[in-house]
């Protein structure tokens, strides 16, 4: 427990202090993208990781977040700080609802539902032209202002957004630590044993359902005013199983695994560049991988590496006294 | 304490209780045995709320708890243990305790997420009272383990431990001996009288006869669906029904 704050600790001031290693440019819009994307990933693995429920409809609470968002300020002249709380608070209230009916459903049937879901949103953001622009996307959503400072340009936008992810990891890792924390992993692991102990799974499962889309209409709010452009395509079928893929690659349940895996998935594609429209099969190989031989994600796999080093380390010492 | 009134349960064309009717009395350690498939597992399902019966009734200190989910049961004082254990294999010892206290903490998804200062207080009380429990089920320095890497007979221990944890007035055990070597049965036994002697009421079903026997004050025999005695142990030993059922006609 202790440990897990100390390494929070630790990645705060490399997050801090990473933006000077660059003089701005695209390197660091990567990161503003990995920032959004790791936030994603930990709203996603309350979820998947802790709860153990599956969706493959997130790109939709995304997606909603952004165009809430944008739709409010580019069309109606409302504030950005204000627009944000909006589109938080109203996927909240479509996530409670939603997650009631199709959180009753388990494993496969849950996946479709989620994916339904995701589709018929996807198909709206399309259709409803006046609104949203269609499939040509929304311009003109501003930026976020406090007082005269804009966030405008990747190294404002960086510290904005890795901002509210820091605080979503940190909330999650307190979450980790709690009785709602345990009661999650409880259903995840034995759900009858868990409701036996008096846990309210049903409830608990939309409760955090719905936590886990607000987090994620935040994260969507923030990069519709930062890309200040949004579009459909952002918020398709591919995206949503792009984040859970992030998810399982970093390691179900750990926090710090949601962030190596959203780095992973979003450095990868730059890499990826040369293959071109190879880089599918790259992923699906990756997650066959992983999860044969690194079943944890990347978080377990790093954990085992730090198992295996410090006997030796120890072993070292006590050579050197010897 | 507990009472079951003519309890019936239909699977399709099979009936898998019929008309089953009894009680517990408040302190007493019940057994309920029975040959395999004589609906003991099945009955254990309605009381705490897995299944619902086709019908009949079950009623706690008095109060009808028929279909009640078991999330609602457990705030009652009602509590069972599984005969495969249900561990939470993921969370280490303690943690498994810690869950057993879920419903006697309050703090919710926002507190427990900004760590607000009567949720810390609330948490040092949750570690105090699961040690407790650890410590009365002989377990307190396997606390910090992963509850996955634990010897079956010390799952067991975990599982009792997690069920006190949630302050039970009826504990219902489901084959607690079952996969015990001889010395873990003799522990348990006196773990089961020292669980009654906190003034918890125990149900449990079991197929160790020597252990039944030994610590139940009360009996009911199960046969095909159908309650086929109840009584003191010794009046089960010697009832003709009883050993026809289990020996087969002579």
């Amino acid at each position: 427990m202790k440990r897990d704050y100390l390494l929070f600790l630790l990645f705060t001031l490399v997050v801090l202090v990473a933006p000077l290693a660059f003089e701005g440019g695209y390197l660091l819009n990567v990161l503003v993208f990995m920032g959004i994307n790791t936030m994603l990933a930990v709203a996603l693995n309350l979820l998947l990781g802790f709860a153990g429920q599956i969706s493959l409809g997130h790109a939709a609470f995304f997606g909603l977040g952004a165009y809430i968002s944008g739709v409010l300020t580019a069309n109606h002249g409302v504030n950005p700080w204000v627009a944000l709380p909006i589109a938080a608070l109203s996927v909240g209230v479509i996530a409670f609802l939603l997650g009631f009916p199709i959180l009753k459903l388990k494993g496969h049937y849950l996946a479709m539902a989620t994916l339904g879901f995701g589709i018929i949103v996807f198909i709206v953001f399309n259709e409803t032209v006046e609104i949203t622009g269609g499939p040509s996307g929304l311009t003109g959503i501003p930026t976020m202002k406090i007082g005269a400072m804009e966030f405008q340009g990747e190294m404002k936008s960086y510290y904005l957004i890795w901002g509210f992810t820091l605080l979503t990891m940190l909330l999650s890792i307190n979450l980790d630590h709690s009785r709602i924390g345990r009661a999650l992993r409880a259903i995840h692991d034995s759900e009858v044993a868990s409701r036996v102990m008096g846990v309210n799974a049903r409830f608990l499962k939309v409760q955090v359902f719905t936590l886990s889309a607000v987090i994620s209409a935040v994260a969507g709010s923030l990069y519709a005013h930062t890309m200040t452009f949004v579009s459909p395509s952002s918020f398709g079928f591919n995206f949503s199983v792009e984040l859970v893929t992030m998810v399982i690659i970093g390691g179900l349940g750990s926090i710090f695994g949601s962030f190596l895996g959203a780095a992973l998935l979003t450095f990868l594609p730059e890499l990826l560049r040369v293959v071109q429209d190879y880089d599918i099969v790259v992923y699906g190989l990756l997650l066959i991988v992983m999860t044969m031989y690194m079943p944890k994600g990347l978080a377990g796999g790093v954990a085992s590496l730090a198992r295996l080093l410090r006997p030796a380390k120890k072993r070292t010492v006590d050579h050197a006294q010897g | 304490m507990l009472r079951v009134e003519g309890i019936t349960q239909l699977f399709g064309g099979l009936t898998a209780l019929e008309e089953v009717t009894f009680t517990v009395g408040k302190g007493s350690i019940t057994g309920v045995i029975g040959p395999n498939g004589a609906g003991k597992t099945t009955l254990f399902n309605i009381v705490t709320g897995l299944y619902t019966p086709s019908s009949g009734r079950v009623f706690l200190d008095g109060k009808e708890i028929t279909c009640f989910p078991p999330e609602r049961l457990a705030p009652l004082g009602l509590v069972r243990t599984f005969q495969n254990i249900e561990m939470f294999h993921q969370m280490t010892v303690l943690e498994n305790v810690l869950v057993g206290l879920h419903t006697r903490s309050r703090s919710g998804m926002i507190s427990c997420a900004l760590k607000l200062p009567w949720h810390l207080a609330e948490e040092r009380r949750l570690h105090a009272e699961a040690m407790k429990w650890l410590e009365f089920c002989g377990i307190a320095d396997l606390a910090e383990l992963e509850a996955r890497a634990l010897p079956f007979g010390n799952c067991r221990l975990v599982e009792i431990a997690r069920a006190m944890a949630v302050n039970p007035k009826l504990l219902l055990m489901d084959e607690p001996a079952a996969g015990l070597n001889s010395r873990e049965t003799a522990d348990l036994e006196l773990l089961i009288r020292k669980i009654r002697d906190t003034g918890v009421t125990v149900v449990l079903v079991e197929h160790d006869m020597e252990l039944v026997m030994e610590i139940c004050d009360a009996i009911v025999v199960l046969n095909l669906g159908k309650k086929l005695a109840q009584g003191s142990p010794r009046e089960i030993q010697e009832n003709p029904d009883v050993i026809r059922a289990y020996l087969g006609e002579g």
